[in-house]
Order: C-alpha cells, then sequence, then structure tokens
C-alpha cells in the first residue's frame, strides 16, 4: 500500500503569455505588409538581378501572361474612376454609374472593349471565369489602327494621371511578339522609359557586377 | 489567470423560497482566443506579402521618324556584337553588325549557361574592345556595344536574361533592335548546317 500520497498539480496552464504572443504577431503582420493585389492571371516573371524595388504609387501595370495576353490595371481608385469615364465617353459605352464603380474598386482588365460592358456587370465570380477564357486587351504595334485598344488605354490612363510610371509584368514563357506589340505601343506614344517586373536572383560570383557588388561593399 | 471577484457576497437573509447564490467560477479559459489569434495571424501570413516586387528599369532608345538615316550616331563595327535570340532559348551571336554583305558573319550558337555560355562571349569581347583601346586604335569613349535581336520564335524569358547579362557584365551601350530578315536568314542557315545541335 503506498504510503506516500502523490501530490497533485494543476494541469492548467495559463494561456495569457501565449495569447498576447499571438496577438503582438498579428499586429505586426497587419501593420507591416500589403494585400497582395487580386490579379486576373498567375504571372511567373523571368528573375534578373536587378534590386530596384517597384514604385510605390502612380503605376500603370501591363499584366502579360504565356497566351500573350495583355491586362492592364492602373492603381489609383480616383484615377481608376476618371478613367473609365473617359473610356465611357470616348467609346460610347453606356456604362451605368454601379458598373463605373466596379471598375474602380476591382483590378486588372483584360478584355476588349466590345465586351467590357458585360464584364463589368457581373459579379466577381463570373468575372474569374471570364478572365479565364477572354482573349485580353487587343494590341497592334500601329496606335492608330483601333485594332490597338492597348493604345487608346494608355493615352488616356495617362491624360488623368501624368505621373503615372509604366510596369510590365509578363510571363517568362510569353512569346516576345506580344511583349513587342506593348513595346511599340509605348514608343508610339513616346514612352521610353519603363520598368520590368522581375523575380530577385543572387549576382554570379566572378562577373563584373558582381565585383561591383563587392567594392561597395569592402568600402563601407 | 485575470481573476475579477464578481461573486455575490453571502450576506443576504435567507428568505422563504431563495435559492442560495451559487459562487459560480471566474476562471475565463483563453485558448479559443489563442486559436483566433493564430488563425487570423495565418490569414495575414497568406494574403500578404512583405516584400515589394523587384524591377528592371528599361530605356529604350529614343525614336523620332523625322531623324533621317544619316544623322543617327554611326555604331564602330570593331566595337559591335549582334546577339539573336532564337527558340528553345537558343543565343546566335557574331562580331560586328554584318554590314557588310560579301562577308556573311559566323554565327555561334550558344545557350545562357554559366560556364561556355553567352556570358562568357560577352566577356570575351569585352576584353578584345579593351585590348584594341590600349593599342591606341579605338579612343577612350568607345565602349563595347550590343545589339539584341530577338526573333519571333523568343520568349520573353530570353529577353530578360539577356538584358540581365547586360547588367551582369557591365555593358553599358546595349540596345533591343528589331531583327532583320538577312538576320533571319543568318539563323535558318546555321540550323541547317547544324542539326543534331540540342
Amino acid at each position: 500500500m503506498p504510503k506516500v500520497k502523490m501530490p497533485r498539480k494543476s494541469t492548467n496552464v495559463d494561456m495569457t503569455a501565449m495569447c498576447d504572443v499571438a496577438f503582438l504577431l498579428l499586429t505586426f503582420f497587419m501593420l507591416a505588409t500589403k494585400f497582395k493585389p487580386d490579379e486576373p492571371v498567375t504571372v511567373v516573371t523571368p528573375n534578373s538581378i536587378s534590386e530596384i524595388p517597384i514604385p510605390d504609387a502612380d503605376i500603370m501595370l501591363i499584366t502579360i501572361d504565356d497566351k500573350g495576353r495583355v491586362f492592364f490595371g492602373v492603381d489609383n481608385k480616383n484615377v481608376r474612376k476618371s478613367l473609365i469615364e473617359d473610356i465611357n465617353e470616348y467609346k460610347g459605352l453606356n456604362l451605368t454609374e454601379q458598373e463605373m464603380n466596379n471598375f474602380a474598386v476591382g483590378a486588372s482588365v483584360g478584355v476588349p472593349f466590345n465586351q467590357l460592358k458585360s464584364y463589368l456587370s457581373s459579379d466577381p465570380a463570373q468575372q474569374k471565369e471570364f478572365d479565364k477564357s477572354t482573349a485580353g486587351i487587343p494590341t497592334d504595334t500601329v496606335n492608330t489602327s483601333d485594332q490597338n485598344e492597348l493604345a487608346a488605354w494608355i493615352r488616356l490612363a495617362r491624360n488623368n494621371n501624368p505621373k503615372l510610371r509604366i510596369a510590365i509584368k509578363a510571363d517568362g514563357d510569353a512569346n516576345y511578339l506580344e511583349v513587342k506589340k506593348v513595346i511599340k505601343t509605348l514608343e508610339n506614344w513616346k514612352i521610353f522609359k519603363f520598368n520590368l517586373i522581375t523575380g530577385l536572383k543572387a549576382v554570379p560570383p566572378g562577373t563584373a557586377a558582381w565585383e561591383a557588388q563587392n567594392a561597395g561593399l569592402k568600402s563601407k | 489567470m485575470a481573476e475579477m471577484d464578481v461573486s455575490s457576497g453571502g450576506g443576504h437573509k435567507k428568505g422563504p423560497g431563495v435559492k442560495k447564490g451559487k459562487k459560480l467560477s471566474t476562471r475565463v479559459d483563453l485558448t479559443p482566443m489563442v486559436d483566433l489569434g493564430f488563425l487570423l495571424i495565418t490569414f495575414f501570413m497568406f494574403t500578404t506579402t512583405l516584400s515589394k516586387p523587384k524591377t528592371m528599369e528599361i530605356n529604350m532608345p529614343y525614336k523620332d521618324e523625322k531623324v533621317e538615316e544619316k544623322d543617327q550616331t554611326k555604331i564602330k563595327e570593331s566595337v559591335a556584337m549582334t546577339i539573336l535570340l532564337s527558340k528553345d532559348h537558343r543565343v546566335y551571336y557574331y562580331e560586328g553588325l554584318a554590314n557588310d554583305p560579301t562577308t556573311p558573319p559566323e554565327l555561334k550558337i550558344t545557350y545562357f549557361k554559366p560556364k561556355d555560355g553567352i556570358r562568357d562571349a560577352i566577356i570575351d569581347k569585352k576584353k578584345r574592345v579593351e585590348e584594341l583601346k590600349q593599342q591606341g586604335v579605338l579612343t577612350g569613349k568607345d565602349q563595347l556595344t550590343v545589339l539584341i535581336k530577338p526573333d519571333p520564335s523568343s520568349t520573353y524569358e530570353d529577353l530578360v536574361n539577356m538584358l540581365d547579362e547586360m547588367a551582369i557584365n557591365d555593358v553599358r551601350v546595349y540596345a533591343i533592335v528589331d531583327i532583320t530578315p538577312v538576320d533571319q536568314e543568318f539563323i535558318q542557315m546555321t540550323e541547317q548546317a547544324n542539326p543534331n545541335t540540342q
């Protein structure tokens, strides 16, 4: 018969500390990060050694997916609102206020003008379906042709915000011809300076860039 | 746990039919709160991003239809290197600009390998330009000039890799130019001559 009675200890763990840590981490993530922008297509960009970060504001984003479809977006809600109003006027699309607001809060669009009204009047789930099969915004190498709708988007967007910087986010497997059409469209509007969004890769050792990087580090 | 003593005092008179106030436990179990906290953290971890995407700045050469051919700056053959991007990530290159129709250049085939690839070819050519400068054949202002000509079967990734090689090898003067039918012929001839290359 056991002579010593085992002292019973409490099995309740005090969860206060854990709760504090959880909310601290949560506050960090809420303040230090930004939501990933909602994109109609997933694009895998090629990598480069360039470390220049994308500018914070006033960006015009032209997305090209691996099948060569072109999508267009700007980042400011107010600019988007006035842009869609100009597009409505220019092309006579008869968009309702609701549809224009839908555009203003949305992300990139990739539909030709004649399908824009039906695209904007659908709900987000239908829009996602649309995005899978859409042909993208028609582009051409000449800006004066009606085929080149991207030229119209770019021109009206720049009218609404002259400070817009152009960023091209294209998939690595996109055929060069589509990218060339976009670049030619930009050149026709006298835009010769733009950014290509790329992933980051390490500088290969033994090359000129690597030496430049190390020389900078040594001198510090 | 943070204890709040809200238990009712036990000093009421016992009347007929009054139940004795049961002393309820004041311990709050915070486990569900922690669960919620971690759920929210996981949500934010998946839907946000800490780093902004990186970009590569491109400056295309200024094009004005009114500028005449003869006024545009001429590139010297000895400092120039032409790189043609073709299908399956192939890179053809030759020295000079192929301006002379009687002597077609010899196209060499390579890939984007770290060794024996296009990078070594560019480094080689750069060394030779430096040697010419030291010999006095070229002035101090002349630098290796690379013309990048992507053909219709190349991909965007080839172009970005090539522009990246320019940055890696510190080539300051380069331009993306339309491929000419002559260059495409060169590619076809080289492909026919070497059908077994990978």
